[in-house]
């Protein structure tokens, strides 16, 4: 460490340093407040009766004897909640021909999942509830069940949707020509066939809602536990017929959210409209089951790929073929094809080929609604290419590291666009590739490596390069016609004490957005950040914004904070100028000080400025409105989006005889532009390295041939825990994007986006002295034994 | 999920534990640590109109040696299992499956007798039982027996243990000089059930295994005696050979289930691997 004096120690210099996170004391305390801690007079529980086939004609549905059972209020279908809901449809126009079925938040006639609600049993508890729905008997006749992922395609399967004809919810294609032609006259060609399995957020918190509708005001208050509030206000008053004003929604602390939350489920649209049948307040919290039944799930995809490379091991084209399945709808407002959308788009950005064909597949299946996740497709995207590249590494006998060295886009050759259209600013491949090298001591390890196979011992190295979606403009889901903002709002205030509230669009789901945009505020108003309490989550009390989606609440939001902030100085410079007669460029804030912008010298407390405002205002001059509210929203300009990038390492010891892989270390270094705290970024990183381990090694929803989810317990899906994962190194590069004054870009899914491809590449690094090779995740024992020949 | 209403009982006495069983008719179950059967009432797996709470009856508590045996009261805690000396040193099969079992919290509140008398195929306790090759105390309304480890494990999730008796205590028989023992297990993530486990307690004499007690766990309805594998080892050294004829038997032991995830081939192959370790394990301090 030096003593140096750095840009960090000017006072209010909060951009750049590791600040903890003021929230996480209380929460630590167990004073966290979450939907499931909300209790509101004459609240009522719902349960749900939930359909035991994956495909089924509701026949007939008998709740009389559940009726009278004790503490029951209400008993609803499908089509007395039509009556007060309008259906949703989760297609976007941009996606061209896609198609989905009308949703209503309960069946009229069919089900199509298993786990899929049916009937919504409401009473005074929900033990009471669920003793009620043990009664109801429902009379279905079973349908055969669309499950394999080529059944949903092949001639004479049933189809899920009669009225849309198939079962293809999207077909897309992108083909730069010549494809054939490249491959037929290619030095080399490496081709896989990839299986990436179904798996889900499991969120500390479940999904949780209470509705709150008073018929008196047509007033509609929903806590929700979610990341997008507005979002569901305007779905709320659309689908409900309540006026956008009169619909609340509040978001308090959420217990992880991993863009879970912010999908249109059933169970949520339901509680709402039985609070409207009600006039009562009804409060519905998922328990684990489910949630593994009825959350969405992720990836799902085959993936068939090829690259094509010349006697230099030169990348000149790649040819990928993807099926993803979704269920048996596309969810809503986001859809579902917006996964694998990003998978066929993100495949081999990080090089500088630009030959490229792709067909993406989209099917409906008898499975729960399939959506986005933390990383939407990027796993998968990257798995793909940097297990093709690996093996293009073996094939020409060089080095995983030279091979990519050959191949990354140049530093210097920005701005540059993917031959899928992607457009990048500036990203630093090669300057993260020398540091991840220097990192890990890749050369020591390999040298290790080499010795310990002498020894019977197996361990692999696998590398993965990335870029990263972040700060969505309007291309994401506005051009498409979803009424997703891709802008935030903020108002920040100096109270009459000379302290400063921030009430921002952006939300909070314990990665601590509330921490940065304090940060930002505290910097560029220049007052400590003690002084400030940053407000979301609340849309009566916040403006409109985006919320926290694809790693946009640091780009997006925190340069909606910075401009507010400087906005507000501006006006506080102003009024001091008024106050103390001098010329306002003379002065600046640091500290709560009008100080000398010249020699820092303190004139007078931010505090005095407030106190004179709010309660002397006849001592300022004549003509002189003090403003010390502004109201700042900012929507991103320039590239669609501001794509980050970055590699990271996986080194594993796997043991051949059980096929039990030991994850020894991880190693990260990404580039997201301006880091605006060291800390939460790091944590951001290994979180997302953890879920994406998850993936690689143990989630997997396990479907049966009938539609019946196999593992929907904790006991049973896996999920990874501390005791088994590695220690993350990690190290950064910045390149800030110069299409905002903060130059931030996001963080949040850059570990779950690249680790799993490490990961796929360090244990076919160890099992390549069996000639073994494994293209399947969860990269579990027994596919690793099969890969072995063992079993 | 909510359990369904139940009413609850908190008897201070063995006797008047079973009592209250038998005033309830059939529809009782008895509570100890709770760890599994709290989780089957919220998702109402089992839904009984009784819910008997022993863990206030002190006759279930306690750890003693008595004339060769270790008694262990039913009420013993996991927790307890990993620190008490006196089962560290005369039940050590119990011991060293401890920190295999769950997760800390789980083992501060579930109790050995809980587990055994539960006796999930998967579990490590029932079947380190098997391995020693304990006695069980077992108490009715007529008095109190005791049936060997052998003869107690009779299908999944059914043991000697009749409607409305109750497990009372562990009689181990303690370790003895000659005696060498292993466990180990392979589970997906530390403190999930195994895979496959086993735990192995041999009579070492003259270098030759004189007796020998091999149980897998996580193969099948109970904790399973591999006793071809047990044949192909008696009256041998543990050198290479007796340990691949052991490894060969365990197919005619096993019938464990098969699934997608977990191949039936994949138990076996892994009992396997896990043998040979445990028995290389045995050789090397024997």
């Amino acid at each position: 460490m030096s003593d140096a004096l750095t840009s960090l120690d000017r006072p209010n210099s909060y951009i750049g340093r590791s600040v903890p996170r003021p929230n996480a004391k209380r929460l630590l305390a167990g004073r966290g407040r979450y939907i499931t801690d909300i209790v509101l007079p004459r609240m009522l529980h719902v349960a749900f009766v939930r359909s035991p086939h994956a495909h089924a004609r509701i026949v007939g549905i008998d709740a009389e004897d559940a009726r009278k059972m004790p503490g029951v209020r209400l008993i609803a279908t499908g089509a007395d909640l039509a009556k007060v809901c309008k259906p949703w449809v989760g297609t976007l126009d941009h996606f061209k021909g896609m198609k989905s079925t009308p949703q209503l938040p309960l069946p009229l006639d069919k089900v199509v999942y298993a786990g899929q609600a049916v009937v919504a049993v409401v009473a005074d508890t929900r033990a009471l509830a669920e003793d009620a729905a043990e009664a109801v008997l429902v009379e279905y006749e079973e349908l055969p069940a669309v499950i394999d992922i080529d059944a949903a395609r092949t001639p004479g399967t049933p189809v899920i949707s009669p009225e849309l004809g198939d079962n293809i919810c999207f077909h897309g294609k992108i083909d730069t020509g010549d494809i054939d032609t490249i491959f037929a006259g290619a030095a080399h060609v490496v081709e896989e066939e990839f299986h990436f399995g179904r798996h889900t957020a499991v969120t500390m918190e479940p999904r949780a809602i209470v509705a709150d509708f008073d018929p008196n005001e047509m007033r509609l208050t929903a806590h929700h536990a979610t990341q997008t509030p507005y979002q569901f206000q305007d779905i709320y008053a659309r689908h409900f017929g309540i006026p956008e004003a009169n619909v609340r929604v509040v978001a308090p602390d959420i217990g992880g959210s991993f863009g879970m939350k912010l999908h249109v489920y059933h169970e949520d649209m339901a509680t709402v409209g039985l609070s409207m049948l009600l006039g009562r307040p009804v409060k519905y919290v998922a328990d684990r089951i489910e949630s593994f039944v009825t959350d969405i799930h992720a990836r799902d995809h085959r993936v068939r790929a090829r690259m094509a490379l010349d006697s230099e091991g030169t990348i000149i084209a790649m040819d990928v073929d993807d099926v993803t399945a979704v269920g048996p709808f596309s969810a809503y407002p986001r859809t579902s094809v917006v996964e694998g959308n990003q998978v066929f788009r993100l495949i081999g950005t990080p090089y500088r080929f630009q030959n490229y064909r792709a067909d993406l597949q989209v099917v409906f299946q008898n499975k729960v609604q399939m959506s986005q996740y933390r990383a939407v497709g990027h796993p998968i995207a990257f798995a793909v290419t940097e297990r093709l590249v690996d093996m293009a590494a073996a094939r020409t006998g060089l080095d995983p590291v030279e091979i990519r060295s050959r191949n990354l886009i140049p530093d210097d050759a920005y701005p540059c666009a993917a031959p899928t259209g992607y457009k990048f600013e500036s990203l630093s491949h090669h300057a993260c590739l020398a540091r991840l090298r220097e990192l890990m001591d890749y050369d020591r390890l390999r040298a290790e490596q080499a010795e310990l196979r002498r020894r019977n011992i197996y361990r692999g190295i696998g590398i993965a390069s990335f870029v990263e979606i972040s700060n969505p403009g309007p291309a994401f889901y506005g051009v498409g016609g979803a009424r997703i903002s891709s802008q935030d709002g903020a108002v920040i205030t100096i109270t009459p004490s000379g302290d400063v509230r921030c009430a921002i669009s952006v939300t909070e789901l314990g990665q601590g957005t509330e921490t940065i945009v304090g940060q930002i505020v505290g910097e560029h108003l220049g007052v400590d950040r003690e002084r400030i309490k940053v407000i979301t989550g609340d849309t009566e009390n916040t403006p409109h914004g985006g919320a926290v989606w694809a790693c946009r609440g640091a780009g997006i939001g925190g340069e909606t904070a910075l401009r507010a902030a400087r906005k507000l100085k501006e006006n506080v410079i102003s009024l001091a100028g008024s106050i103390l007669q001098e010329q306002p460029d003379r002065l600046d804030v640091r500290a709560g000080w009008i100080v000398d912008a010249a020699s820092g010298r303190q004139r007078i407390e931010l505090a005095e400025i407030a106190r004179i405002a709010y309660f002397r205002s006849d001592t300022l001059p004549p003509g002189t409105q003090a403003q010390l509210t502004v109201a700042q929203h900012f929507a991103p300009q320039g590239f669609p989006f501001a794509f980050t990038n970055g590699i990271q390492a996986s080194h594993v010891e796997v043991d051949v005889e059980t096929g039990f892989v030991k994850i020894l270390k991880h190693w990260v270094v990404e580039d997201c532009g301006r880091v605006i705290n060291p800390l939460l970024v790091d944590e951001q990183m290994r979180g997302g390295v953890v879920q994406g381990l998850g993936a690689a090694f143990f989630e997997e929803c396990v479907y049966d041939d009938n539609g019946q989810l196999t593992n929907g317990s904790l006991a049973d899906y896996l999920v990874p825990m501390a005791g088994e994962m590695p220690d993350i190194e990690i190290a950064h590069v910045e390149t800030p994007t110069l299409d905002t004054e903060l130059g931030a870009k996001g963080c949040g899914e850059a570990g779950t986006a690249a680790s799993p491809a490490a990961a796929l590449n360090a244990v076919n690094d160890a099992i390549a002295p069996f000639a073994a090779s494994i293209a399947q995740l969860p990269m579990t024992p027994s596919r690793i034994l099969k890969a072995l020949g063992r079993i | 999920m909510k359990a369904r209403a139940f009413s609850y009982a908190r008897p201070t006495t063995v006797v008047e534990a079973l009592q209250t069983f038998a005033a309830s008719g059939d529809d009782a179950s008895y509570i100890a640590g709770g760890q599994s059967l709290v989780p089957a009432l919220a998702l109402r797996l089992q839904a009984p109109q009784v819910l008997i709470d022993i863990a206030h009856i002190p006759e279930l508590r306690g750890i003693a040696l008595q004339d060769g045996w270790l008694r262990i009261g039913a009420l013993t805690r996991h927790c307890e299992t990993l620190s008490d000396p006196l089962i560290a040193r005369h039940a050590p099969l119990f011991h060293d499956a401890a920190p295999y079992v769950a997760h800390p919290a789980i083992r501060n509140k579930g109790t050995l007798g809980g587990s055994i008398a539960l006796a999930d195929p998967a579990s490590e306790f029932p079947a380190m039982a098997l391995a020693m090759g304990v006695e069980l105390e077992i108490a009715n309304l007529s008095g109190s027996r005791r049936v060997p480890a052998d003869e107690y494990f009779i299908d999944l999730f059914q043991t000697a243990i009749e409607p409305g008796e109750l497990l009372t205590a562990i009689h181990v028989p303690v370790v003895q000089p000659s005696h060498r023992w292993a466990f180990d297990e392979l589970a997906r993530r530390r403190g999930d059930y195994a895979i496959v486990g086993s735990g192995i307690l041999a009579d070492m004499r003259d270098e030759l295994v004189a007796q020998i007690r091999l149980v897998l766990f996580g193969v099948g309805n109970t904790p399973v005696r591999a006793k071809r594998a047990e044949d192909a080892l008696r009256g041998r050294q543990l050198d290479q050979s007796a340990i691949v004829a052991a490894q060969a038997a365990l197919s005619d032991d096993l019938a464990p289930p098969d699934d997608e995830h977990t191949p039936a081939a994949m138990r076996i192959h892994l009992a396997r691997v896990l043998l040979g370790r445990l028995l290389g394990r045995i050789a090397e301090v024997a």
